[in-house]
């Protein structure tokens, strides 16, 4: 049980409540704001308590974050949030798919680097992925995605 | 028996194509470990999209029938179950499968899926349109008091800590208010250019259930991989269905439990499935057989699971209050096709809602005659790594909630939104409620600005709000959920 990560979560719920109980109290008019006052009140009080338990040490329930859960999840995330907010319209989503895809797979996968033919393995399951993914949302349901610099 | 004249529609050939599709989908996502029924339900929607109303609700029904039978193939043969609806289904499937009784184990739970299921739909036929005639008697003042229910509820019997289900409800009715206001036009807490839609349900449904997966598979490391697949010997299926003929009492006490619990909003297949596992046990002659890979352990738990399904929605049907996180996902669904569950929905859409209801009862056949012949291929899709699997949910996640507005705006809602629900999940916060509260908190709002209104030019919203007995019996009821989980929580030496 990590005491200072439940303390530093339900802080953070305790600003973003805060913060929404204030918009809600000041902006105007005020007719527009009714429920959300009502809603920002409770969001408040329970945010409140929450972070109350937590800097008693009372909060048990939810076992926080390992350093070796967030080591291994870091460049899974890191991978994630390039190909989400910066890959995917920057060079276009399918070929931001096929380098993300690849990546992630080489990242977690097991099998050992050394190896070609766990190399050409991935590659043919990142094309068979790409060629399922193109042929259902660009064929099937014709989304017109982002191309960005290629496709 | 009005949903008789509605059996044509299932019989077309887009439907059944669709169901079939559903069923099959559904068996190969359900037995895959890590994706819930809700999650793929969840990324199911957007392919619903270029579908008629009718033909994607017959899609997601089948998949959600399908994948909470589809859970029990990992949950045999690898001890994983594919939902949490299958943890019961673990305890006896499993230990058959060491037995090598595997094709046993997974046909016997097909079967009684098939029987636990089509009781709980026909449950669903005959009891909604009675509920439904009920509910027409609701105003604005009981429709805003439900959606309230129907959050607490969720928020404190699908959460391990009351006070957190019920914060994790606010935030989801809070995030519901952002945008424009419906009444005035006039922006509310638009702090990005994303959010000047408001948030839509679709995109960040994705995000809330697939994107905490794809981060927990992440967080598991590279070298954390699943035990070794088990063989599956050939067993007739003829006597399966003998030995399920055989076990009716299990059949019967997982049938009956699973319906009863589906009813209760809030209760998902997980506990029915423990609930009933543990009475046919209590009933049993054979009790110190269960455990060691007994039938009756799995034809009880997998009866009572699917059983569920129906009746999870029918108070989804008639008061708007999703029976189960996938109920509340399939709300989603039926929102975004313009269909308004409640009051009028049986008269509005019966073109819709009837063809529904009975492809489920199709879909049961179809899930036990392809979940009986698929099952050994199940069984391989079951051992897809977990590299693979995050990353195709990944991608599926990217163009799924891409797809629905084609707006990128929509992509990062999804991504912000799945990557803080991670972190919520681990600090004791729970998705089911979170959705709930950004699914009930538009239904909420314009019932209460509604009933303010008339309240102002009646007796006040004091008395508008707080009296009749219709107004006090939900207020109770909310009171009551929250106190008795409370109490719960304190008794079993919860932190609340």
């Amino acid at each position: 049980m990590n005491y200072l990560q439940h303390r530093i979560s339900s802080g953070i719920i305790c600003a973003v409540a805060i913060w929404v109980c204030w918009i809600s109290f000041t902006q105007k008019p005020a007719e527009a704001f009714l429920f959300p006052r009502i809603i920002a009140v409770f969001f408040l009080l329970l945010a409140l308590w929450t972070f109350a338990k937590a800097m008693l040490g009372r909060s048990k329930v939810g076992n926080g974050l390992s350093m070796a859960a967030a080591k291994n999840l870091a460049p899974g995330v890191a991978i994630t949030g390039i190909y989400i907010f910066w890959a995917a319209k920057t060079l276009g989503f399918y070929t931001a798919s096929i380098f993300a895809f690849f990546i992630l797979l080489s990242l977690y996968d097991p099998s050992p680097n050394t190896e070609f033919r766990i190399w050409m393995k991935r590659g043919l399951i990142t094309a068979a992925f790409i060629a399922i993914m193109y042929a259902l949302f660009a064929v099937v349901l014709k989304v017109y995605t982002p191309r960005g610099m290629f496709i | 028996m009005e949903f008789i004249y509605y059996f044509g529609e299932v019989f077309t050939p887009i439907s059944m194509l669709l169901l079939i599709g559903g069923t099959i989908g559904g068996l190969i996502l359900g037995a895959t470990p890590g994706l819930s029924p809700t999650m793929a339900v969840a990324l199911l929607i957007p392919f619903t999209f270029q579908l008629t109303p009718v033909h994607g609700l017959i899609l997601l029904g089948a998949a959600y029938t399908s994948t909470v039978a589809g859970g029990a193939v990992s949950a045999i043969l690898l001890k994983i179950p594919g939902a949490p609806a299958n943890i019961a289904t673990t305890l006896d499937g499993h230990a058959m499968a060491l037995k090598g009784e595997g094709a046993k184990a997974l046909q016997l739970s097909f079967i009684s899926s098939l029987f636990g299921g089509i009781f709980g739909v026909l449950l669903l036929i005959f009891l909604t349109p009675v509920l439904a005639e009920w509910a027409l008697a609701f105003g604005p003042p009981h429709l805003f008091w439900l959606a309230i229910l129907g959050v607490t509820v969720i928020g404190s019997l699908e959460s391990n800590s009351v006070v957190k289900g019920l914060l994790s409800g606010c935030i989801g009715m809070w995030l519901a208010t952002i945008g424009f206001d419906d009444m005035l036009g006039v922006k509310r807490f638009v702090f990005h250019s994303s959010l000047g839609g408001g948030v839509n349900i679709i995109p960040a449904l994705i995000g809330l259930f697939a994107i905490p997966q794809v981060i927990t598979m992440f967080a598991k490391g590279r070298f954390d991989q699943d035990t070794s697949r088990i063989e599956v010997k050939k067993h007739p299926v003829g006597a399966a269905f003998k030995e399920v003929f055989k076990r009716k009492r299990a059949l019967g006490i997982g049938t009956i439990i699973g319906s009863i619990i589906g009813l209760i909003p809030g209760v998902g297949g997980q506990i029915a499935g423990l609930v009933a596992y543990d009475q046919a046990k209590k009933f049993s002659p054979e009790k110190a057989k269960f455990g060691t890979g007994h039938s009756e352990g799995v034809i009880a738990a997998e009866a009572a699971n699917n059983a569920m399904v129906g009746p999870s929605l029918v108070p989804l049907l008639t008061l708007s209050i999703p029976g189960s996180p996938t109920a509340a996902v399939l709300l989603g669904g039926l929102l975004i096709h313009g269909i308004f569950p409640g009051v009028d929905l049986f008269q509005n859409y019966p073109e819709v809602v009837w063809p529904f209801i009975n492809s489920m009862l199709i879909g049961q056949v179809l899930m036990c005659i392809f979940g009986i012949y698929i099952a050994s291929f199940a069984a391989r899709v079951a051992q897809v790594p977990k590299s693979v699997m995050a990353a195709t949910v990944l991608g599926l996640a990217l163009f799924g909630s891409y797809a629905v507005q084609q707006s990128m705006g929509d992509v990062y809602v999804m991504a912000v939104l799945g990557g803080m629900m991670y972190f919520l999940e681990r600090f004791g916060f729970s998705a089911a409620p979170l959705v709930l509260g950004l699914i009930l908190g538009p239904i909420a709002e314009s019932n209460f600005v509604q009933g303010s209104m008339i309240a102002n030019a009646q007796d006040g919203p004091m008395i508008y709000f707080f009296s009749g007995t219709l107004n006090i019996a939900l207020i109770a009821v909310v009171v009551l959920s929250v106190g008795y989980s409370a109490w719960s929580e304190i008794t079993s030496r919860k932190v609340v």
